[in-house]
C-alpha cells in the first residue's frame, strides 16, 4: 500500500484533450480570480463578511452564487450530450467515446439535482424565510454555515473528479449491480458517493434548522395561518428533507460497505438484492422532487399575489395542498420502476397514487389563475417566469400522468419521452421559479433592481430554447429512442436531435443574457437603486425593512395581527387610519458571532472525502480528526454572541428610513 | 398562444414521425392496447390542460395593469364555489384516468398469458454484457442479438440477466421489462404482422450499452419452423463452455445462432449468480 493509496500520476487524464483542456481552462480561471482578489486586497473583507459569516442572508447569496456556477457546469455537460447525439447517428461515433459520454450524463444529472437545484432552493429559503417570518436569523446560524460549506465540499469533490480520476459511469441514480465494485472498479462511483454523503449531511442539517426556525421562531402574532405561503412551502420542503435524506445517507452507506468492505447488500451474488437499492433510492428520490418544487411553488405564490396587487387566492387551499404533498410524496416511489415486475395490484395502486399528486398541483395552478383574476397584473420579469411556468408545467404534468399509467410507462420508461417529461416539470417548476425569485428578491439583497430588458431577453431565450430542446425528445422517445445512448443506428431520429441541439443553443443564449443582465445591472446600479426597501409594493415582511437589510433584519420585531400584515398596514396608512411611524425606544440586539467552524469543518470534510475515494487511509483519519476537533472547539467557545449597540442600530435606521413601520 | 401552436405542431409531427416505427406504430395486440390507453388518457387530459393554458394567458392579458376596462377587485381572495370547483376538476380527472390505470394494469399485466387458441412459444432471455441471448427451450436452439418469432402466436418470455440490470424492450410489440440477475421476470407479447422490428435494452448497462439492440423477425409459422430447422443444422452448440465464452464482455456483436442447447442452462444461469456464497436466493421463483 503506497502512501497515496490508489492515487498516481496516471489518474490525471493527460491523454483526453477535452478533459485536460477543461481542467486547464478552469484552473487558469480560478487562479485569475484568486490573483484579482489578492491584488484588490479583498481577502480580509471576504473572510470577515462572507466566508465566516453566519448571517442567513449572506449564506443564502452564497448558495445561489454556488448554484449559478454549477448551472454553467451542468449546462456544459448538457450541450455536450446534445451535440454528441446530434452527430452520432448511423455508423458515426461522434466525438465522445462511451467511457467519457457515460461520465458526462452521470455528472449532468448529479450536478443539476444536488448542486444546482438544491442550492438554488435552499439559497432562496435561506435569504427569504427569516425575513418573511419577521425574525433576525435562523435557529442555528453557525450550523447554517456548516450546511453551506459542506454543500460546497460536495461540489468541490465532484469537480475534482475531472482532474483526478473519473466520475461515475452509471447514470445519476447509480443502480447496482452496475455501481458495485465488480462492474465499476474505478473511483468514479466513490466520487459520486462521498460527494453526496458529505453534501447530504449539510442538506439534512438545513432541514433541521429550517423546521426548527419555522415552528419555533416566528414574529410575535404570526400564527401558522398568518405565515406567507412561501414559508409554508419551505416548512413542507424541509420536513421532507428531514424525513427523506437519512434514507439516502443510509442507502449510500450500504453501497459504500459493499464497495469498501465486501458486504453484499446489492451485489449479484451472495444474496445481494439490487431491487432494495432501487426501492430505497426512490423512497428518497420522489420526495426530493417535492423538496425542490415546493419552494418554487411558494415563490410563484408570492410573485403572483404581489404583481397582481391582490392577496393570494384561496390561502387555506394552498396551505392544505402544500402540506398534502408531504404525505403524498411518500406514496408514489414505485412509479419509477413499474418495469421491475411488480404485481398488477402494486402497479395499479402506485399508478393511481401518483395521479392523485395531480390534484393539489391542479388546485395550485387554478388558485394562481384566480389570484391574477381581478388584479392589476404588472408584467415585470418575475411575472413572465411565473406565467411561463404555468403554461409549461401543465403540459409536463400531463405527460407525468401518462407515465403514471403503468401500460404507458412500460412503453416509454427509460426513453427520451421520460427525459423530456422530468425536464418539463423540473426546469419550469424549479428553475423558472428560482429565476422569478432571483429577479423578485435581488433588490432586497443588494439595494438595486435587475435590468428589465436583459431579464426579459433571458426569459424568452430560456422559454423558447427549453421547448425547442425538449419537445423533440418526446417525439424520439415515442419513436423508441432510449436515454443514455452514446450513438444510435436509426437515422430517422437525427433531425429531431438537431432541433433539440438548436434549443440547447438558444438556452445558452438565455444563460448569457442572465450574465449580461447582472453585469449591466451592477454598472447601472445608481439608476436602478431602490431606496424605499419596497420596490414592488410588496405584501410580506421582508419588504418592511431596508434594502439591503441590516445584519439584524429588523430593529424592532414586527407585530403581526393578520395575513399580509405589511400590506394591510400600508393600506391603513394610505387611507389615513393610522400614522406611518411612531417614535420608538431602541434596545441593543444580540447577534451571533461570525464563525470559521463551517469553513474549517468543510475543509476537513474535503480532505476526508478525497482520501477515502483514493484509499489514503492516514489522510482520511487526519481529516475526520480535524473536523471533530473543529466542532469541539466550537462547542467550547467562550462567547457565541456579540451585542449590537443602540447607537449603531439607530444610525442605520436614520440612514435608511422606511416609509411604514410595523 | 405561440406555445399552444408549437405543442400542436409537435404533437402532430410526432404522430406522423412515429408512423415509421416505435410506440405509435404497434404491430401486435399488446402494443395496440397500450397505444390506445396513451391516446385516450392524452385526450382526456388535453381537454383540461389546453383550456387552462388559454385561460392563464387570457386572464393575465385581460387583467394587465394598463387595461382600464378590467375591474380591479383587490379583495377577491376566497370563494367557496370556486374552491369546490378547483378541487373537483383535477379530482374528477384523476378518477377517470385512475380507472383506466386500474383496469389496464390488470388487463395488460406483463406476466398474464395472452388468450389464444395457438400454443405459445417459450423463449428464455438473458441479457449479457453487452448482447442478448435468446434460448428456445422447446425448439432446442438459441440465438444472440436476433429474435425470430412466429406471427399470430403468443410468445411467453422468461427473462434474467447475467450481471447488471437491463430492460428488454420491443416498442412495436409492447412494453418493456427489467432483466435482473438471479431473478426471473415474465413478459407476454405477440406479433400480428410479419416484419422486422427493432428491439433493444432500455436500461443503461455500461460502455457497450448503445449497441445492445437486436432485430425481431416476425415470420409466418411455416417460416419459423423452417428457421428452427436450418438453425439446428449449423453453428456452435450452447453449453457451459460456450456460455462462459459468451458471458465475457463484448460490444456490437453480430447476430449468430446455436444449433443446440444443453438442458437446464437457463436454470443454471439463474442459480450460478446466487449460489456462490450462501445458496440460492430467488425472489421471483421460476415457475
Amino acid at each position: 500500500m503506497s502512501l497515496f493509496g490508489k492515487l498516481t500520476w496516471s489518474a490525471i487524464p493527460f491523454d483526453v484533450p477535452i478533459v485536460i483542456g477543461t481542467v486547464a481552462f478552469v484552473a487558469i480561471g480560478i487562479l485569475a480570480v484568486l490573483a484579482w482578489i489578492t491584488a484588490k486586497g479583498a481577502w480580509p473583507y471576504l473572510w470577515r463578511e462572507w466566508i465566516t459569516s453566519v448571517d442567513h442572508k449572506r449564506i443564502g447569496v452564497m448558495y445561489l452564487a454556488l448554484a449559478m456556477v454549477m448551472l454553467v457546469r451542468g449546462f456544459s455537460d448538457a450541450i455536450m450530450m446534445r451535440t454528441q447525439q446530434a452527430v452520432a447517428a448511423g455508423g458515426a461515433q461522434g466525438y465522445l467515446p462511451p467511457e467519457h459520454f457515460d461520465q458526462i450524463f452521470s455528472a449532468h444529472g448529479t450536478i443539476m439535482i444536488f448542486f444546482v437545484a438544491m442550492p438554488l432552493v435552499i439559497g432562496m429559503m435561506n435569504f427569504v424565510v427569516p425575513m418573511q417570518l419577521g425574525i433576525r436569523d435562523v435557529a442555528f446560524p453557525t450550523m447554517n454555515s456548516v450546511s453551506f460549506w459542506l454543500t460546497a465540499s460536495g461540489v468541490l469533490l465532484t469537480n475534482a473528479s475531472l482532474a483526478f480520476g473519473e466520475f461515475a459511469k452509471t447514470g445519476w441514480v447509480a443502480y447496482p449491480p452496475l455501481s458495485e465494485l465488480q462492474f465499476s472498479p474505478g473511483v468514479g462511483v466513490d466520487y459520486y458517493l462521498w460527494s453526496l454523503q458529505i453534501s447530504g449531511i449539510g442538506t439534512l442539517l438545513t432541514g433541521v434548522n429550517f423546521v426548527t426556525t419555522i415552528l419555533k421562531m416566528r414574529a410575535p402574532g404570526m400564527s401558522y395561518m398568518r405565515m406567507p405561503v412561501f414559508c409554508w412551502t419551505a416548512l413542507a420542503s424541509n420536513l421532507l428533507i428531514v424525513a427523506a435524506f437519512p434514507v439516502l445517507t443510509a442507502l449510500f452507506a450500504m453501497l459504500l460497505l459493499d464497495r469498501y468492505l465486501g458486504f453484499h447488500f446489492f451485489t449479484v451474488n451472495a444474496g445481494g438484492n439490487a431491487m432494495m437499492y432501487v426501492n430505497l433510492f426512490w423512497v428518497w428520490g420522489h420526495p426530493e422532487v417535492y423538496i425542490l418544487v415546493l419552494p418554487a411553488f411558494g415563490i410563484f405564490s408570492e410573485v403572483s399575489a404581489t404583481f397582481s396587487g391582490k392577496p393570494l387566492f384561496g390561502y387555506r387551499s394552498m396551505v392544505f395542498a402544500t402540506i398534502s404533498f408531504c404525505v403524498l410524496a411518500y406514496s408514489v416511489w414505485l412509479h419509477h420502476f413499474f418495469t421491475m415486475g411488480a404485481s398488477a395490484n402494486v402497479n395499479a395502486i402506485f399508478g393511481i397514487a401518483s395521479m392523485i399528486i395531480g390534484v393539489p398541483t391542479g388546485v395550485k395552478i387554478f388558485n394562481w389563475l384566480f389570484t391574477m383574476y381581478g388584479g392589476r397584473v404588472r408584467f415585470n420579469v418575475p411575472v413572465l417566469w411565473t406565467i411561463g411556468f404555468m403554461v409549461s408545467f401543465v403540459f409536463g404534468g400531463l405527460t407525468g400522468v401518462l407515465l403514471a399509467l403503468p401500460p404507458v410507462d412500460w412503453q416509454v420508461h427509460n426513453s427520451l419521452f421520460l427525459v423530456a417529461h422530468f425536464h418539463h416539470v423540473i426546469v419550469p417548476g424549479v428553475l423558472f421559479g428560482v429565476m422569478a425569485g432571483y429577479n423578485y428578491w435581488f433588490p432586497k439583497a443588494f439595494g438595486f433592481k435587475l435590468h428589465e430588458g436583459w431579464g426579459k431577453a433571458s426569459f424568452w431565450c430560456w422559454f423558447i430554447g427549453f421547448h425547442l430542446a425538449f419537445m423533440p425528445l418526446y417525439v424520439v422517445g415515442l419513436m423508441g429512442m432510449t436515454r443514455r445512448l452514446q450513438h444510435y443506428d436509426v437515422v430517422s431520429w437525427q433531425p429531431w436531435l438537431w432541433v433539440a441541439e438548436v434549443g440547447a443553443v438558444v438556452v445558452l443564449a438565455g444563460i448569457v443574457c442572465q450574465a449580461v443582465q447582472l453585469v449591466v445591472s451592477i454598472r447601472h446600479r445608481e439608476e436602478l437603486r431602490d431606496t424605499t426597501g419596497d420596490p414592488w409594493n410588496g405584501r410580506t415582511l421582508e419588504w418592511a425593512t431596508a434594502s439591503p437589510p441590516p445584519a439584524w433584519n429588523f430593529a424592532f420585531l414586527p407585530r403581526v395581527g393578520e395575513i399580509d400584515a405589511f400590506w394591510e398596514r400600508k393600506e391603513r396608512v394610505r387611507s389615513g387610519q393610522e400614522p406611518a411611524a411612531a417614535p420608538r425606544h431602541y434596545e441593543p440586539i444580540e447577534a451571533p458571532r461570525n464563525s470559521a467552524t463551517g469553513f474549517v469543518t468543510a475543509f476537513f470534510a474535503v480532505i476526508t472525502g478525497f482520501a477515502l475515494i483514493w484509499h489514503i487511509w492516514w489522510m482520511a483519519g487526519l481529516g475526520v480528526l480535524g473536523a471533530a476537533v473543529t466542532l469541539l472547539a466550537f462547542m467550547f467557545r467562550p462567547e457565541g454572541e456579540v451585542e449590537i449597540a443602540v447607537e449603531q442600530i439607530a444610525q442605520f435606521d436614520r440612514a435608511h428610513p422606511v416609509e411604514v413601520t410595523l | 398562444m405561440r406555445y399552444v401552436l408549437l405543442t400542436a405542431v409537435l404533437i402532430g409531427a410526432a404522430a406522423l414521425g412515429g408512423c415509421a416505427e416505435g410506440v405509435l406504430d404497434p404491430k401486435g395486440p399488446i402494443a395496440l392496447a397500450e397505444r390506445e390507453i396513451l391516446f385516450n388518457a392524452t385526450g382526456i387530459m388535453l381537454a383540461i390542460v389546453v383550456p387552462v393554458m388559454l385561460a392563464t394567458l387570457g386572464v393575465a392579458y385581460w387583467f394587465r395593469a394598463s387595461n382600464e376596462r378590467a375591474r380591479y377587485q383587490p379583495n377577491f381572495r376566497y370563494s367557496g364555489r370556486i374552491e369546490l370547483l378547483v378541487w373537483s376538476i383535477p379530482l374528477m380527472t384523476v378518477l377517470l384516468v385512475g380507472t383506466v390505470a386500474w383496469i389496464s394494469s390488470y388487463d395488460l399485466d406483463p406476466p398474464k398469458p395472452i388468450a389464444s387458441s395457438v400454443k405459445p412459444v417459450r423463449i428464455q432471455v438473458v441479457s449479457l454484457d453487452w448482447k442478448w441471448l435468446f434460448i428456445y427451450p422447446e425448439q432446442g436452439v438459441a440465438s444472440v442479438n436476433q429474435l425470430t418469432i412466429p406471427v399470430g402466436t403468443p410468445v411467453s418470455f422468461e427473462l434474467t440477466s447475467s450481471g447488471v440490470m437491463n430492460s428488454f424492450f420491443v416498442p412495436q410489440l409492447g412494453g418493456q421489462i427489467y432483466t435482473m440477475a438471479g431473478m426471473v421476470t415474465h413478459l407476454n407479447l405477440q406479433a400480428t404482422y410479419p416484419g422486422t422490428y427493432r428491439g433493444m435494452s432500455a436500461n443503461f448497462s455500461g460502455d457497450g450499452f448503445a449497441d445492445m439492440h437486436f432485430n425481431v423477425d416476425a415470420t409466418s409459422p411455416e417460416d419459423f419452423a423452417r428457421w428452427v430447422e436450418s438453425t439446428r443444422s449449423a453453428g456452435p452448440a450452447l453449453d457451459k463452455q460456450t456460455y462462459a465464452d459468451l458471458v465475457k464482455p463484448s460490444k456490437a456483436v453480430a447476430p449468430f445462432t446455436y444449433q443446440s442447447i444443453s438442458p437446464g442452462l437457463f436454470a443454471g444461469i439463474l442459480s450460478a449468480e446466487t449460489q456462490s456464497d450462501e445458496g440460492p436466493v430467488c425472489l421471483i421463483p421460476n415457475p
